[in-house]
């Protein structure tokens, strides 16, 4: 082969070479990404209805204390489900070591979101949020969003996405393990 | 369904295997019939892949919410004209449309070359087979529509609200789909070519008319996007510089120089390996605008959720790009041209210098595209690139390559004389002056608009000259009155008429874009009742409408229309909320006229309804875009249509413009 043909297969090369660079280093990045600006911050306040009409309320400055674990959810959201095991295994193993687990609707009709938690036996508290107040005031941009909220009622952890045990099981193990120091 | 979906991409895969496997033993060996058992495994795996989209369609039909694909993308009260949409209204599912083109396009080639096949056809079908088993590994391992929900939701998600919001989004991808899809069998035969070291002249003339058709798809796809962005997205434009509009944009722009360069090949002898290298660049710029859209490197209205599949596709992108530029590499030598350019005063001067032009173009809209990926990388900083920079950069270009539409087709081949030249330009060019004069009297502020305006003219004279000449020539030879020579004329020299048509279109697409400069737009909050003037209408709003449909809530804001003080009915822009969305999607109403279009959208509602907040636009000449998209896609189909009459021979354009020109 001449050095000209050589040459052409070096630039090919080179080229593809940079372009897997490039693009490959593309992927890492998150483009949808938004910085979390809640973290580390004072959680927003709320102070609303269970969604089965009981007649229940939350309050999170009354929650103080405690570690509080708010998922937002919906009815319609598939992906809401595929997380469902992980949230009810965190609730059974933490409920009675400070730990609070609570649903809050998002996007949902009130009847919709009843119906799909009696039908599923959802053991925590869900809160109804008219106008999805409290999730815009988080900033929710997608369902499920979970956020970690510390004893002293900051935002240690946002989770875009289904969580899964190993996450849940890491994220409260390290906010117990603060508390206690 | 699930399980027979499931099984028919499984038998595609291995289908598709088979093919492969046997185009290439038997080109090796020399078995023609494991070829043409190759070739016939194309309509098998075209019934294989058919068979999946329908399980899929039917699992959507009958609300099957155990798959995963139907509960995320259907409900049950999605209608069921959305419900057919949802089958590529997703990731999962656009892949399974993305094989059945992709398929149809194989055996669409098994079947075009079922009598005397060229002898690079079992190499071409390997390539095509090589290209399908990706995007069937894709759905049979990476992201598969029929993978299920372990337990049974009572109702699905629906689709993306922005999806189910207008009738466009049913024609729209699949147009895309059959434009983008189908350079790869250009890519096929020029693979082929290079594998084999052949480059017969049938190669060009083939890979043209396949182009052709794919590029004539593309055209309208792109047409209907643009459709589409103006009359859903409510923000009064129709096309954004969005990452995944410019890399629909991108195989255009080096289809149609390849368009140009390969009749240069064809008539000359010249650049085969230039038209080589862009068959291969356009069906990698598709596979990069694949990976762009599918793997989340950029942020887009149109970008599908991530997934996995980055990685592969990143991985199926580098192949193309090595086994593509490294053949073109290895064999440069090889192809060297038969002629050389005797003049730079010719017509295939012309086209090559139309084809660096477009390249540039090209180049200018990649570099924006992947700028942003390009900064975060170095730098970790996120930056956007808008449309200022591709409007600025790109103005110059295009108004050179507009020229070159307009002198083009008055060249002769081989050698023209300056003499010539003006006597053919003469008109074309006091038109175009005329008009320049024209848009500047009449108040035209805009020298780029003014200066388009006049090139237009100059290329619409220019083109419908040619084609008067084609006609009258014809008329004359052959003896006939011009009126009755004309279908005859027009069939006779499909290709020229073609091509000066597509010009005429791309011109009235110009004026449509330039006029753009002399829109105006406002924003204002109206009181129920209150009424604001604006560009000569008077707009009163009569108050909040809603309307609850099954699968969303419709808050309609009818706005009543005045002009000189006579009514001129109502515009009904709207809200549309779906369950499943955060964010309203909006319905403007737009009044088209063939001159301006009045463009209402709707942006909010204030105490409950008694205050509304429009976006008000006076877009001139917008209808005449969809006019020129559909000009475009006739020109090229005039040109792509096959001749009935074989016993012609391989000689087209019998009487064109070039020959013409040689002779007198």
């Amino acid at each position: 082969m001449g050095w000209r043909r050589w040459t052409a297969l070096a630039a090919v090369v080179v080229g593809v070479g940079l372009t897997a660079l490039l693009l490959g280093s593309g992927l890492g990045h998150d483009p949808n990404r938004l910085p979390a600006t809640l973290v580390g911050r004072q959680a927003p306040d709320f102070d609303l209805q269970a969604i089965d009409g009981g007649g229940q309320r939350a309050h999170l400055a009354a929650l103080h204390g405690e570690v509080v674990i708010l998922n937002f959810w919906a009815s319609w959201c598939v992906a809401c489900q595929t997380e469902e095991p992980a949230l009810r295994d965190a609730f059974e193993r933490y409920r009675d070591r400070g730990v609070t687990l609570i649903g809050v609707s998002f996007q949902d009709s009130a009847t919709d979101a009843r119906a799909y938690a009696a039908s599923r036996r959802i053991p925590w508290m869900l809160l109804d949020d008219p106008g999805s107040r409290t999730g815009l005031a988080y900033g929710v941009s997608g369902l499920p969003e979970t956020y970690f909220i510390a004893r002293d009622g900051t935002v240690s952890y946002k989770a875009v996405g289904p969580v899964n045990q190993a996450l849940v099981n890491q994220q409260l193990r390290r906010l117990q393990a603060e508390g206690a120091a | 369904m699930a399980v027979l979906g499931t099984i028919a991409v499984g038998l595609a895969f291995a289908t598709a295997a088979y093919g492969l496997l046997a185009a290439v033993v038997g080109a090796r060996r020399r078995l023609p019939a494991l070829v043409e058992s190759s070739r016939t495994a194309a309509y098998s795996l075209m019934a294989m892949v058919v068979a999946a989209n329908a399980a899929l369609m039917l699992a959507i039909l009958s609300n099957d919410f155990s798959i995963r694909y139907v509960a995320e993308n259907s409900s049950l009260n999605t209608p069921a004209f959305f419900k057919v949409l949802s089958l590529w209204s997703a990731h999962e599912g656009s892949l399974l449309l993305w094989n059945l083109v992709l398929a149809g396009y194989l055996a669409a080639v098994a079947f075009r070359f079922r009598a005397k096949p060229p002898e690079t056809l079992p190499w071409a079908l390997a390539v095509m087979y090589a290209v399908s088993l990706f995007y069937l590994f894709l759905v049979m391992v990476l992201s598969r529509p029929f993978a299920s929900l372990a337990e049974v939701p009572a109702d699905g998600r629906g689709p993306l609200p922005l999806l189910q919001n207008h009738w466009l989004m049913a024609v729209h991808p699949p147009f895309l789909y059959l434009g983008y899809i189908g350079f790869s069998v250009p890519f096929a035969f020029a693979m082929a070519s290079l594998i084999t070291g052949q480059v017969s002249d049938w190669w060009v003339r083939i890979t043209r008319r396949w182009t052709l058709v794919a590029w004539g798809f593309l055209t309208v796809g792109l047409t209907l996007g643009a459709l589409w962005s103006y009359a859903v997205l409510g923000w009064g434009g129709y096309w954004a510089w969005d990452p995944v509009e410019n890399v629909a944009l991108l195989p255009w722009l080096t289809a149609t120089a390849f368009l140009h360069t390969s009749m240069v090949q064809e008539r000359r002898g010249m650049l085969k390996l230039v038209n080589l290298a862009l068959a291969v660049t356009t069906f990698s710029l598709t596979t990069f605008g694949t990976f762009l859209t599918r793997a989340g490197v950029v942020a887009s209205v149109h970008a599908f959720t991530k997934s996995l599949v980055g990685p592969a596709y990143l991985a199926f992108l580098l192949l193309v790009l090595t086994a593509g530029f490294g053949l073109v590499a290895l064999r440069s030598q090889q192809f060297r041209s038969e002629g050389r350019f005797d003049s730079a005063l010719a017509r295939e001067s012309a086209l090559l210098g139309n084809a660096w032009v477009i390249l540039t173009l090209a180049f200018i809209v990649l570099l924006g595209t992947i700028f942003p990926v390009l900064v975060e990388t170095v730098s970790d900083r996120q930056v956007a690139v808008g449309a200022p920079y591709f409007n600025q950069v790109g103005k110059l270009p295009f108004l050179v390559l507009l020229v070159l539409m307009g002198v083009g087709p008055l060249l002769a081949w081989r050698r023209s004389s300056w003499v010539q030249l003006r006597a053919r330009a003469a008109m074309p060019a006091a038109a175009g002056a005329a008009v320049v004069v024209a848009t500047v009297a009449l108040g035209g502020r805009s020298w780029a608009a003014a200066a388009t305006f006049g090139i237009a003219a100059f290329v619409l004279v220019a083109n419908a000259g040619e084609l008067g000449r084609v006609i009258s020539s014809f008329a004359r030879s052959n003896r006939r009155p011009l009126l009755a020579a004309f279908p005859a004329a027009v069939t006779r020299n499909r290709r020229l008429v073609g091509a000066l048509v597509v010009h005429s279109g791309v011109a009235v697409a110009a004026c449509a874009i330039a006029a753009s400069a002399f829109a105006s737009q406002t924003e204002i909050s109206l009181e129920r009742g209150q009424q604001v003037g604006f560009q000569g209408y008077v707009l009163r709003y009569e108050g909040l409408q809603p309307q609850p449909e099954a699968q969303r809530m419709v808050l309609r804001a009818p706005v009543s229309l005045l002009r000189a003080g006579r009514s001129q009915g109502v515009m009904e822009p709207a809200l549309n909320l779906y369950p499943a969305a955060s964010e309203p999607i909006a319905t403007p109403a737009i009044r088209y006229g063939p001159l301006t279009d009045l463009y209402v959208s709707v942006l909010g509602f204030d105490e409950n309804g008694r205050r509304a907040t429009f976006r008000v636009l006076l877009n001139p000449g917008v209808s005449w875009l969809w006019v020129a998209g559909v000009v475009m896609a006739f020109g090229g189909a005039v040109a792509a249509w096959p001749r009935r009459q074989r016993a012609l021979g391989g000689a087209e354009d019998v009487v064109g413009a070039g020959t013409l020109a040689e002779v007198g």
